[in-house]
């Protein structure tokens, strides 16, 4: 077992699974996956490079993919607001990479050392256009740890920028975890010749190509074809980049949107939260069910793609969902799109945790 | 002296290119690859990375190379996470003045800071000539484009007196006029170890030119073989010149 905080499991995750390209800009409070990253990367052959803003730190972890790196970036809010036209081009391109936003509170510069979950949108929608994102919210070091390796894997598998959302807590909160958890070391996509974009039709994968293979790659962020030949005036063309861009993620929906079930079955009170949130749900279900409520909680493990079926599948016995996070209701709006019971929203933007009485409170609340 | 035949490298597909009449684009993209042929550089070992705009597109989708075709301004910082992953490749920036002195500008500095191993070749033909021709921060001071209609009223950078600021080990600039030396200047930035920067004066008939007294390519050409003076890096630094008059040479070629 180990004793680490959140940023530091996530570190060991990425270096587990394979990460050989590190690329990031210091900001509070991610900074300790960025300094970790600095010593442990060299030491073990990785790159790692100090970039001069984080639009530049994303533009060279999307140039590194291109040269085969499983390559990362880690920041907080302001600085993912600043990588956002690039992390489009990601999408775009079918760049596979990993960002670990560790949310702090917002808007703008807000309290930097202080949590927030209000990136869980931005992460959704920041980048014009249409995309389906991968954004995965650990609620532990363990997690922390499983996850950012995880986030590896996906970006390989999809071809895809994937979120890891954490937040100021479980980023600096120190807890046992286990680092001998199997973890997926990611491959690199053997040598093919297959148009570097997919077929026309589908949306199937494609490995991933490398420059440097006498490929003669065109890679642009510019509407392309299968071969990656700008296309910017043909409908047929855009279609098809959309469809695919989006479809591989709406055709996995269902397993990519993880979920963890607490006393679900006989609940008439359903908590829905994620990251930090979920663990004061945890605490404030136990004591609720110690005071005779019949409370259940159902935690997100992934807030992108959204569990919408689970949401829907929340049991008739169910009165009142409560959705508990650190924001005004952004993921509430996303659960009142799909729950059959009524929704009440949990919030709190203090750049505090939710305490579990101040759950236990709303539970009262809604049972009276 | 005779010209290699340089079609073994372009995409025939992309071929002719959708510049304009007169675009000085071309030529330099001609005079890339001719010096390309003459170092007998290893085509496939290469990358070629640009921003957005008409200067973007010499190495995309012309070059029958890896190309990276990024988001504006940050071909620079793409490009460093290429070679930083791969050093062994021969990482080549080709992109505009709009690219990598305005938007981009902060880039430009930090490679030439931090001596990332890359050649930058800026095509400058001081407009922003893919939405239109509105002012860049390369536009001289006067000149009539679309968003300054009553002349620029602002100063225009001298990207290579900026680079040398930064302490870059190459710097040049040589205009489309003059392809020989265009080449000879590339020849020597593609060989240089460190970071390497060459400033090359284009020619946009389009939406520069016409708006400022050069109606035709040939006005414009003159015009950059009239304006051009042979000086070295101290004379750039310490001899300004006026009337729109402007130093070529390779200016420092020094370990970066």
């Amino acid at each position: 077992m180990a004793y680490l905080q959140g940023n530091m499991a996530c570190v060991e995750g990425a270096l587990r699974a394979g990460c050989d390209f590190f690329g990031a800009y210091p900001i509070t409070p991610s900074t300790e996956i960025m300094t970790a990253m600095a010593r442990r990367m060299p030491e073990m052959g990785r790159t790692f490079v100090q970039m001069e803003d984080e639009i530049a730190s994303i533009a060279a972890v999307i140039g590194a993919a291109w040269a085969g790196a499983n390559a990362m970036t880690a920041t907080s809010g302001p600085g993912l607001a600043l990588m956002l036209e690039n992390i489009g081009y990601a999408f775009a391109t079918e760049t596979p990479c990993v960002i670990v936003d560790v949310q702090r509170a917002g808007p703008s510069t807000g309290q930097a050392t202080r949590p927030a979950q209000g990136d869980v949108m931005t992460a959704r929608f920041g980048c014009p256009g249409d995309y389906e994102p991968i954004a995965l919210a650990p609620w532990s070091a363990q997690e922390s740890f499983e996850m950012t390796a995880r986030a590896f894997a996906l970006a390989r598998e999809y071809r895809m920028p994937v979120f890891v959302l954490t937040d100021e807590i479980i980023a600096h909160l120190y807890e046992t975890l286990d680092l001998d958890r199997e973890i997926e070391v990611v491959e690199h996509d053997p040598p093919c010749d297959l148009p570097p974009f997919g077929d026309a039709r589908t949306c199937e994968r494609t490995p991933m190509p490398k420059f440097g293979e006498g490929r003669k790659l065109l890679v642009t962020g510019s509407t392309h074809d299968e071969r990656g030949r700008r296309r910017t005036t043909d409908p047929q063309a855009q279609m098809r980049l959309v469809e695919r861009i989006t479809k591989k993620i709406e055709r996995d929906r269902k397993t990519l949107a993880e979920t963890e079930s607490y006393m679900m079955d006989d609940a008439e009170i359903a908590l829905v939260s994620y990251g930090a949130s979920g663990r004061s749900s945890l605490a404030a279900m136990t004591q609720a069910r110690e005071n005779g409520r019949k409370v259940g909680l159902l935690r997100l493990k992934n807030v992108w793609p959204f569990a919408q079926e689970k949401i829907r599948d929340i049991g008739g016995g169910v009165k009142k969902i409560v959705v508990v996070e650190m924001n005004c209701g952004m993921m509430r709006r996303e659960v009142e799109r799909f729950a059959r019971a009524e929704v009440v929203g949990c919030h709190k933007v203090a750049g505090e945790i939710i305490r579990p009485d101040e759950i236990i409170e709303v539970i009262e609340n809604v049972s009276a | 002296m005779s010209v290699p035949d340089v079609k073994k490298y372009l995409r025939s597909e992309a071929m002719p290119t959708l510049f304009c009449t007169g675009c000085g684009h071309g030529i330099l993209l001609h005079c890339l690859l001719i010096a390309i042929d003459e170092l007998k550089k290893d085509y496939d070992n290469m990358v070629f990375v640009s921003g957005i705009g008409c200067a973007a597109w010499i190495p995309s989708p012309h070059m029958a190379a890896d190309t990276l075709h990024t988001t504006h301004g940050r071909p620079i910082a793409y490009a460093t996470g290429v070679k930083a992953y791969r050093p062994d490749l021969d990482v080549v920036v080709v992109s505009g003045d709009g690219d990598i002195v305005s938007i981009g500008g902060n880039h430009l500095i930090h490679a030439a800071r931090r001596n990332t191993d890359i050649t930058v070749i800026m095509a400058n033909n001081k407009v922003y000539g893919m939405t239109g021709g509105q002012q860049a921060s390369t536009t001289p001071h006067g000149c009539i484009t679309l968003t300054t209609p009553q002349g620029n009223p602002e100063r225009d950078f001298d990207t290579c007196r900026l680079v040398l600021g930064a302490d870059a080990g190459f710097v040049a600039r040589e205009t489309v006029a003059a392809p020989r030396n265009l080449i000879k200047v590339i020849k020597a930035a593609l060989t240089h170890e460190g970071f390497a920067f060459v400033e090359t004066v284009s020619t946009c008939v389009t939406h520069f030119g016409k708006m400022n007294g050069m109606p035709s390519p040939e006005a414009m050409i003159a015009n950059l073989k009239e304006k051009s003076v042979r000086g070295t890096g101290t004379d750039l630094l310490t001899k300004p010149l006026e009337d729109g008059r402007f130093y070529t040479g390779i200016f420092t070629s020094g370990a970066g």
